[in-house]
């Protein structure tokens, strides 16, 4: 029995070591759990996850007592899931569409709608391109891979280099749907397969910064003195607009969209708490570090 | 409780020897599988043909166009171009280091050797995208530097420290009589290095060399970096593509579960997987044959 000792002791050791793993991860899952009770369930568009996460974190700071579960999805299974019920919030980055409305009506909701954020694409090229504005349909075309000289634009007899992001990223499906496809979600428009995918924005404004053919987009909040920023054309044909916080509060600024928070009726409660503090200074400033433009 | 407890601790101590054993075993064939059930249910949304050979990857529009011929021709092609800088470099390396080489300069060569191979990847990556991509462009004058040769450049700083360790270890062991013999016989440093040493220790380097293969084409993160990304047939060196490995890595975090995305990420993986063990396979065969003969 006496030679059993160690062996029994490693055992014992071991489950002791594998309680306290278990506990602990219990006690942390825990703490951020409905240990008060409420819980805020945020559902809907993949463009917003990261600026909703970010909200969540700071959010549950101030008040760990509601646990707020974010979730992506798309805008339309957010707006489906506040219909059905199966969320507190819905993230869009779009407005209803007449269908929703008509649901709504129909299921006797009436949904309450906050502007929460904005989100502004810039167009940059490097700072030596004499190219300074182009519009929508001449963006369209170049990220098309249908023009490939900058001479073209009267810029210099170069080639067009042109920089995307990931499929994975929501400015690059932004950018697809409201300038290649014209504001349409489906469609039979691509970025050229010619376009280099670029695994972040910063990879994107370094390559601008050190590439006189290159032309990129992403979010207004990038913006440094090392690129130069493109004026954009609306499709109408009206004169080009400089992209800035103004511009795109003003909605003159053409590759900009309102991001919104949907609600079931008036919020109160645990929503409430959460759509005050997106709203606050604090959840603005947030709004701004996540690379979206905030509303005030 | 009969047993003695030596017994008993020596039949638990075999047991866990022999579970680590067929540990690496078991894993490889639990990922192949979970791979391929993944994987297979992309031929739900497109052929194996037009998978393979489609010349189009625009995995989230719908409908999906699912064509991993340029992923497959840019892994090829970025390995083709490191594999013809590192294996010469590395090889010539290997040689100055174990013959040529003064003992104090060799342990120095030594221990830098080892220094490179601890270099992250990303940070390389991050010299690659702020030191060479501008280089190569204003260099070759190019349209843009994130090309397939600065992956190649990337990834054959990567493979060197695998290919130079393992090349000096096969020349080290070639046996001192070889080498007495030559230089016995009138040949020259040279032509004993060059005539002799290198058949002895060939199956080594060709070991070497096809390590440093597998080591570069499953790489990742430095070729995101740096080679641009666009899926397109590349028709030279100096153009951008788009690796297999890098496409994973971009796209997995977003892909809808269930998604024709999702499962031609999973079929990338296992055409990776068959790639990769085909290569070292090769490399397996040529070392048996070097050991026959």
């Amino acid at each position: 029995m006496e030679s059993w000792a160690p062996v029994r002791k490693g055992f014992a050791a071991f489950f002791a070591l594998a309680a306290v793993f278990f506990f602990a991860n219990c006690g942390g899952r825990g703490s951020a759990g409905p240990r008060g009770g409420a819980a805020l369930q945020i559902k809907g568009s993949d463009t917003m996850v990261n600026l909703g996460q970010a909200w969540a974190e700071a959010f549950n700071k101030l008040h760990p007592e509601i646990n707020v579960a974010v979730t992506g999805g798309g805008s339309g299974t957010g707006i489906a899931a506040i219909l059905n019920g199966t969320c507190d919030i819905a993230e869009s980055s779009r407005a209803l569409e007449e269908k929703e409305i008509e649901k709504a009506k129909s299921a006797g909701i009436a949904l309450h709608e906050t502007i929460v954020a904005l989100d502004g694409i810039v167009v940059v090229v490097h700072p030596s391109n004499p190219v300074s504005a182009l519009t929508m349909d001449q963006l369209r075309e170049i990220f098309m891979g249908n023009v490939a000289r900058w001479s073209v634009f009267g810029g210099e007899d170069r080639p067009i280099v042109l920089l995307s992001r990931e499929v994975n990223s929501g400015t690059h499906i932004f950018f697809k749907e409201h300038v290649l496809r014209r504001g349409k979600s489906k469609g039979p428009e691509e970025f050229a397969p010619a376009a280099l995918m670029m695994p972040s924005s910063y990879a994107i404004a370094e390559e601008t910064a050190r590439n006189e053919n290159a032309v990129g987009y992403y979010g207004l909040g990038y913006i440094s003195p090392r690129q130069k920023v493109l004026a954009v054309g609306p499709r109408d044909g009206g004169p080009a607009v400089a992209p800035s916080i103004e511009s795109v509060r003003a909605n003159a600024y053409p590759i900009s969209r309102p991001l919104y928070f949907f609600t079931r009726g008036e919020p109160s409660g645990a929503v409430k708490d959460f759509l005050a503090f997106a709203l606050s200074p604090e959840g603005q400033a947030i709004v701004k570090a996540t690379d979206f433009v905030p509303i005030k | 409780m009969k047993l003695p407890s030596h017994r008993f601790r020596e039949f638990v101590i075999e047991k866990l020897i022999f579970l680590s054993g067929i540990a690496s075993v078991l894993f490889v064939a639990l990922i192949f599988i979970f791979l391929l059930r993944e994987g297979v249910s992309v031929l739900k949304s497109t052929s194996i043909g037009s998978f393979l050979g489609g010349h189009f990857w625009y995995p989230i529009s719908s409908p999906a166009k699912l064509g991993i011929l340029p992923l497959i021709l840019g892994s090829l092609l970025v390995t083709a171009g490191a594999i013809m800088i590192a294996v010469p470099l590395g090889i010539a390396a290997a040689f100055y280091i174990a013959e040529v080489a003064p003992k104090r300069l060799r342990t120095i060569l030594k221990s830098c050797v080892e220094v490179l191979s601890a270099i992250p990847s990303v940070v390389l990556g991050f010299l690659g995208i702020t030191i060479l991509v501008p280089f190569l462009k204003n260099v070759l004058n190019l349209p843009t530097g994130l090309t397939a040769f600065s992956g190649s450049i990337m990834l054959a700083f990567m493979a060197l420290p695998t290919i130079i360790t393992i090349s000096e270890d096969a020349i080290n062991a070639v046996p001192r009589e070889y080498k007495d013999g030559a230089l016995a016989l009138g040949a020259t440093h040279w032509q004993t290095l060059f005539r002799v040493v290198i058949h002895g220790a060939l199956p080594g380097i060709i070991a070497a060399a096809m390590l440093g293969i597998g080591r570069v084409f499953g790489e990742t993160m430095a070729v995101m970096m740096v080679t641009g990304n666009a899926a397109v047939i590349p028709h030279s060196l100096f153009e951008p593509v788009r690796t297999l490995t890098a496409t994973i890595a971009a796209e997995m975090g977003e892909a809808a579960k269930g998604s024709p995305h999702y499962f031609a990420l999973f079929a990338v993986g296992i055409v990776l997987f068959v790639i990769s063990f085909a290569i070292n396979l090769t490399a397996d065969l040529l070392l048996n044959r070097g050991k026959k003969r």
